[in-house]
């Protein structure tokens, strides 16, 4: 079973063609995988998908890097 | 004539007039049809039956478009019943006309929250569906009073300028997702509405149209389809006046 890490991985690698190796956990959404503010939400769209769960919109806007969806996520289905 | 076939459409407040017209003629143009309407179920399912009885394919579906939760089933019927959502068309919209001095906060509400509200949470919730097929056409009924203005109509003239505000920002954000988004401004079209207007008005309306006459349902019709269809693939943000000429 994949870890959380590495499912968002995939879905970041997927929608944002960046390499495997750029997505770490203290890397920012925009600042440093080249997302704009519509890519960012259809990110979440897809960790919604991905994990099966509802991100509230309030939530979202505090998803900035791969590590805030990791522990967000984590925190949900933990 | 334009090709819709194998899209799908959500019509709002398509039970009737101008949306009754747009509903019959992308079903004519081959696209899948859901017919919103809030109260008139029976109106709603003859349009249902007519487009049926013409060999195209409609569903019926109640909702609000004022309420969050009926506009998430309307969208989530949609595409459970056809599988995707490719134009949305937000025309429903009602009038609860006064002057200004004697208009009710509750008329103001009503009429702000049918025809501009229901404008944002009708487009919010297929701006998902048509982000992920990186396609879609949203058309917003505006109408022409939001572009000059009409006495005895603050509430509905400010919501209707608001659509087309809303048409050019959408039309900004989505654009990168190859979502188009469009306002058609009618003029005085011959329906139920433009019947309850006083007299007085009716006949100062008519000597500002250049083309002489009211406008059909059917003429708004044509242009939704146009805006709808890969005629149009050059256009977003734009706001069309339907309306013989009256506002240049």
């Amino acid at each position: 079973m994949a870890t959380v890490l590495e499912r968002v991985t995939k879905v970041v690698v997927d929608r944002l063609g960046v390499d495997e190796s750029e997505v770490k956990l203290e890397a920012s959404f925009r600042d440093d995988l080249g997302a704009d503010s519509l890519d960012v939400v259809e990110l979440v769209m897809e960790f919604e998908e991905e994990f099966d769960m509802q991100i509230d919109d309030e939530d979202a806007e505090k998803i900035a890097t791969v590590g805030d969806a990791v522990s967000f996520i984590e925190s949900k289905i933990g | 004539m334009a090709n819709l076939s194998n899209k799908v459409a959500v019509v709002t407040g398509a039970s009737r007039g101008i949306g009754r017209a747009i509903a019959l003629h992308l079903a004519e143009l081959g696209a899948k049809v859901v017919v919103n309407y809030s109260g008139n179920q029976a109106k709603a399912q003859e349009v249902v039956s007519e487009i049926e009885a013409n060999g195209g394919a409609a569903i019926a579906v109640q909702a609000n478009v004022a309420d969050p939760d009926d506009v998430a089933k309307l969208m989530k019927q949609a595409i459970e019943t056809y599988g995707s959502l490719d134009i949305l068309v937000n025309n429903a919209g009602i009038t609860r006309d006064n002057l200004l001095m004697r208009m009710k906060e509750e008329d103001w509400d009503a009429v702000m929250n049918i025809n501009l509200k229901g404008v944002f949470l009708c487009t919010k919730a297929v701006a998902r569906q048509m982000m992920k097929q990186r396609a879609g056409r949203i058309i917003n009924i505006a109408s022409i009073v939001g572009v000059a203005g009409n006495a005895g109509q603050a509430n509905y003239v400010a919501a209707k300028a608001g659509v087309i505000g809303l048409t050019k920002t959408a039309a900004k954000e989505l654009a990168a997702r190859n979502i188009y988004v469009n306002a058609v401004a009618p003029g005085f079209i011959d329906t139920e509405m433009t019947e309850e207007l006083p007299e007085e008005i009716k006949a100062q309306m008519l000597s500002q149209i250049p083309l002489a006459k009211l406008g059909k349902p059917e003429d708004v019709a044509k242009v939704v389809a146009f805006l709808a269809s890969d005629d149009a693939s050059y256009m977003t943000g734009q706001t069309l006046h339907v309306d013989g000429g009256m506002v240049m």
